[in-house]
């Protein structure tokens, strides 16, 4: 009997090596049967289950963190370091998305199940992504995350708000992932046109794409296509122009999901927009670089600009992301020449993660049953009432705004040097003018927590902050540890940065 | 591991600010805060006594230790040392944060705690700008004690604070930016591995940059700096800014924090950038200088309000400073530190002894104020004397700086060298005037009227004890500037000589 075609097949085996990704499958799976299984009274244990199991998916990716770089299921995805950074920087939001919805979905007429079994799906699919090298693989994953937001975002039906940002949602998203398309057809196409040389009919494949561009460096076919590209990954970071969905859709959808939108949505993004740069639009730096650039400086000015008037603070939040789009694009510019720049992107990441969880942890609390009404106005007295609360909002926001000793400063200044390095002296005189303009937002917030007691904290506020949950608020400690202590001490995160 | 002086001075109030933060009840927070701020003091003593004697290390820095946070990769470490530039500007912090904790901890306001949490991470983050070697954790340090005055304006601050804490923000972040910048410039463009300012030294000097580029550098230093030291024409910050913050915040951050600005000048961008200076020294750097001195000061002599003229009077005398700086000479650049020294402690104690002063008369307005000196001899006494001070009269420290920074300013300017004495009369103007209205003459109808409504008593020992150990420095190094002018000039030497055959 011949068992050299099993032998390959073995050799080929890959799916040990996605099993982070197939156990949260399974565990999406079980939690659908735990509810059918279970007496009503035990429903409530299902989001801890939820909780438990990602928890341990997660010591385990982290245990695996130092995997060596190897291509899976004939190279449509990709294991790599920085791929597991990802991994279990996903697992990790998740998981504090998770907890902000067992504060903050009790609240609402809302099934609680499925909303733990589509954030499990979305954040597999987002795991996949950021590691696929292959345009199918990339869009599969890809449109498995933007379906199971398409109904996050719409979760809370009751509220005509979560209704609107979930149809605003699903047009943009759409539009984005049809230009997504196109592009990669674009992109196909070219490469297999027999008149050119290197042509090949596995195009869908980073590097025999990164092959093909690399003997054609002046095809406009290609260029079209790699902007259009572009412009798809622009939508899910939320880079100008195609940031005009944030506000809305940020603020009309639960606070849980907004995070997971701020959050995990945006840094897949990056982790893929890092790979296109690096390993496949290389040969195309002449209008990679130029349209980044164009892209961070416009996202830089109206971030910031916008972000200045708002007085809802979700709005002002999916704001402020805009213009972190700008901050962390200065990173990707230049990282196709420079480790320490990728690894710049990949600290700022974890530094908006802890940061960005924090301020929405407070906000999930501050929250009442309209997710959408948020105003800067109802945190007057926070600081009087709750000075645990205001403390940790007042580190993230902090952190957010780039100010020593939290982590936000570190993912700044090694952004910036990345764009000294690189010689974006513009780019860089824009940041910090948004840097400035960013502070006057993100204090004003500080300001209504800190400097205001008039009008008081109302009644309901403050039940809902008495009464928020310990874990939660051991959860927010941790975090704000985290953020100061990453502060001082970088640690083995240090050497991402360190180019090594 | 031995016990490292420096990183003591730097963690002690960082470590009981922790500890308040997390809970520390407030039997316990208070003396812990004496501790926070007396080990710094305590340090900083040890150093200036014991700095001629200590073993140097290149570039003259002394006491220097090196921790690692895990971005060795990315050339940056914590490293700690002293050399005789930053020992009088350590020494500053240490005197000035102890005074301004002691009178902190007895002024009793409100929400202590947070109060006392904030002031001890200032100082943590003044004592670690001032040792740190490297250049990014001088920022570091600079920025965490910067943060911590806008929340004290904007919490426990007096009129207008919340205008006037969004303006320090905007106005200070720019400056702070600005410096960032010009020093990630320094680091990239120097070739260094390493933000160590060793590293960058030997890397500069073995090879220079080029005029153009030392020039483009200095310049974003010089105005984001100058920014910090409220450099007129972008000083509008400081008297609001200033007149709003609780006492010991404005101590601090007038006193030591603001000549962060100065120190990064005179400790990186002169000696690493030696021909950047040149053009804007001659030029705009003097022109507003000028400005400084000349236009600010005769707004100080126009203010009514005491806490808003002494605010006033400390960006008057920022030119003077920076009038030593365009010198572009060793001398000038010595007198500079002598006067950051100096302006320091005198304007520390004009800050607390005004606040003393509004505790007995219930205003600022020096309008309504008038023979306060027969109820409180003792505060009429310690604030004539820091006028004194603050004026540059002879035996107080401040005069040594200024007439450096005069004879070093003749050798590269006359009429801005006339401009600048002028200014001392200007000083003395406002100066004596303030005190002859509080203190001498009858009493004012509405002082009467506070006086029967609650007889005002003389400092209380909270208020003298910190006011002492001012006044006592001052003097000190006024009548032995040997003190802190020897290794000044030791420092300010070594570069110069070395950076001289590069030009």
């Amino acid at each position: 009997m011949d068992f050299s075609t099993l032998r390959q097949l073995a050799a080929g085996n890959a799916w040990g090596a996605i099993w982070p990704e197939v156990s949260l499958a399974c565990l999406a799976l079980l939690l659908l049967v735990l509810e059918m299984v279970l007496p009503r009274g035990a429903h409530r244990r299902i989001p801890a289950v939820s909780l438990l199991g990602q928890l341990a998916v997660l010591a385990l990716v982290l245990t695996h963190l130092g995997a060596p770089t190897r291509p899976l299921f004939n190279g449509l995805i990709e294991q790599s370091p920085s791929g597991q950074v990802m991994r279990a920087f996903l697992i990790a939001a998740s998981i504090l998305v998770c907890l902000l919805a067992r504060e903050s979905l009790p609240r609402q007429p809302v099934p609680r199940t499925e909303f733990h079994h589509i954030v499990l799906v979305v954040t597999a699919a987002l795991m996949l992504l950021v590691q696929s090298r292959n345009f199918v693989m990339l869009f599969v994953a890809l449109e498995t995350v933007t379906v199971g937001f398409y109904i996050l975002v719409s979760y809370t039906r009751g509220n005509p708000g979560s209704l609107e940002a979930g149809l605003k949602y699903l047009v943009m998203g759409a539009l984005s992932s049809a230009l997504l398309l196109f592009g990669i057809v674009l992109l196909y196409g070219v490469a297999g046109n027999p008149a050119l040389p290197g042509r090949t009919a596995e195009a869908m494949q980073y590097p025999a794409l990164a092959a093909f561009l690399e003997a054609n460096p002046h095809n406009f076919m290609a260029a079209a296509g790699i902007v259009l590209v572009l412009a798809g990954v622009g939508f899910k970071i939320g880079a100008v122009p195609f940031q005009i969905w944030v506000p809305d859709v940020y603020q009309g959808a639960p606070t849980p999901v907004t995070a997971f939108l701020a959050v995990s949505s945006k840094a897949a993004g990056f982790a893929v927009l890092l790979v296109l740069v690096e390993q496949v639009f290389l040969p195309y730096e002449w209008l990679v670089t130029p349209v980044l650039t164009c892209m961070a400086a416009a996202t830089l000015i109206f971030g910031n600009l916008a972000a200045l008037k708002q007085h809802n603070v979700k709005r002002l939040i999916g704001l402020s992301g805009v213009s972190h789009a700008g901050f962390i694009l200065l990173a990707v510019i230049p990282a196709a020449h420079s480790q320490a720049a990728a690894g710049a992107v990949y600290f700022y990441l974890v530094a908006y993660l802890l940061a960005s969880f924090l301020v929405f942890g407070v906000m999930t609390v501050m929250s009442g049953p309209d997710d959408t009404r948020q105003e800067l106005g109802d945190y007057a007295g926070l600081a009087r009432q709750s000075p645990f609360l205001a403390g940790v909002l007042a580190c993230g926001l902090g952190s957010l705004a780039g100010i020593p000793p939290l982590a936000g400063f570190l993912g700044k200044v090694f952004a910036f040097v990345a764009a000294f390095r690189a010689g974006h002296y513009g780019l860089l005189a824009l940041a910090v003018l948004g840097v400035v303009v960013s502070i006057y937002y993100y204090f004003g917030w500080i300001r209504a927590a800190y400097f205001s007691d008039e009008p008081p904290l109302s009644a309901d506020v403050l039940a809902r902050v008495r009464s928020s949950g310990l874990l939660l608020r051991v959860v927010l400690a941790l975090l704000a540890v985290g953020t100061i202590a990453l502060g001082f001490y970088q640690g083995p995160l240090g050497s991402l940065v360190s180019g090594q | 591991m031995t016990l490292d002086p420096l990183l003591l001075a730097v963690a002690a109030p960082l470590c009981v600010a922790a500890a308040i933060a997390l809970g520390l009840p407030k039997k316990l927070a208070v003396p812990l805060a004496y501790l926070g701020f007396g080990v710094p003091l305590l340090v900083s003593l040890w150093a200036w006594a014991s700095f001629g004697a200590a073993a140097k290390e290149a570039h003259g820095y002394a006491f220097v230790t090196r921790y690692s946070t895990g971005l060795d990769g990315f050339g940056i470490a914590l490293k700690l040392g002293l050399n005789g530039i930053a020992l009088p500007v350590f020494v500053l912090a240490g005197v000035v944060g102890f005074a301004a904790g002691l009178y902190a901890i007895q002024s009793g306001a409100e929400r202590l705690k947070t109060y006392l949490l904030l002031l001890l991470i200032m100082q943590g983050g003044l004592m670690g700008a001032f040792a740190s070697v490297d250049v990014f954790y001088f920022y570091f340090f600079h920025e965490l004690a910067l943060i911590p005055t806008f929340i004290m304006v904007g919490v426990w601050g007096g009129r207008d604070r919340t205008y006037a804490a969004m303006m320090m923000t905007v106005y200070l972040t720019l400056g702070a930016m600005l410096s960032l910048v010009g020093l990630i410039a320094i680091y990239v463009k120097s070739g260094a591995s390493s933000f160590d300012l060793f590293a960058i030294r030997d890397a500069l000097s073995a090879a220079p940059l080029g005029t153009v580029t030392q020039t483009h550098i200095f310049g974003i230093l010089l105005f984001g700096f100058g920014i910090l030291v409220s450099l007129w024409p972008f000083h509008s910050w400081a008297p609001p800014g200033y007149g709003a913050a609780p006492t010991s915040a404005a101590m601090l951050h007038a006193g030591v924090l603001k000549k962060f600005g100065l120190y990064g000048l005179i400790q990186v961008a002169l000696p690493l950038l030696p021909s950047g200076l040149g053009r804007w020294g001659s030029t705009l750097l003097v022109l507003a200088a000028v400005g400084n001195v000349l236009v600010i000061g005769l707004v100080t002599v126009a203010q009514r309000d005491l806490k808003q003229m002494v605010g006033y009077s400390s960006v008057m005398h920022m030119g003077y400073a920076f009038l030593g700086i365009a010198a572009a000479s060793a001398l000038g650049a010595s007198g500079v530190v002598m006067l950051m020294v100096a302006h320091g402690l005198s304007v520390a104690l004009l800050f607390l002894l005004s606040t003393s002063l509004h505790r007995r008369t219930g205003t600022f307005d020096m309008e309504a104020m008038g023979g306060v000196a027969q109820k409180a001899p003792l505060l009429a006494w310690l604030f004539v004397a820091a006028t004194f001070a603050s004026i540059g009269l002879p035996g107080m420290a401040n005069f040594w700086g200024e007439l450096t920074i005069f004879v070093a300013l003749w050798q590269f300017s006359h009429w801005a060298t006339v401009v600048a004495v002028a200014g001392t009369i200007i000083s003395a103007v406002y100066g004596l005037r303030a005190a002859a209205n509080i203190f001498f003459g009858r009493p004012t109808e509405t002082f009467e009227r506070v006086c029967e409504a609650s007889p005002p008593s003389d400092l209380a020992w909270g208020e003298r004890l910190p006011a002492f150990i001012l006044l006592a420095t001052i003097l000190f190094i006024g009548v032995w500037p040997r003190s802190i002018s020897v290794p000044i000039n030791a420092a300010l030497g070594a570069p110069r000589a070395a950076a001289a055959p590069a030009r």
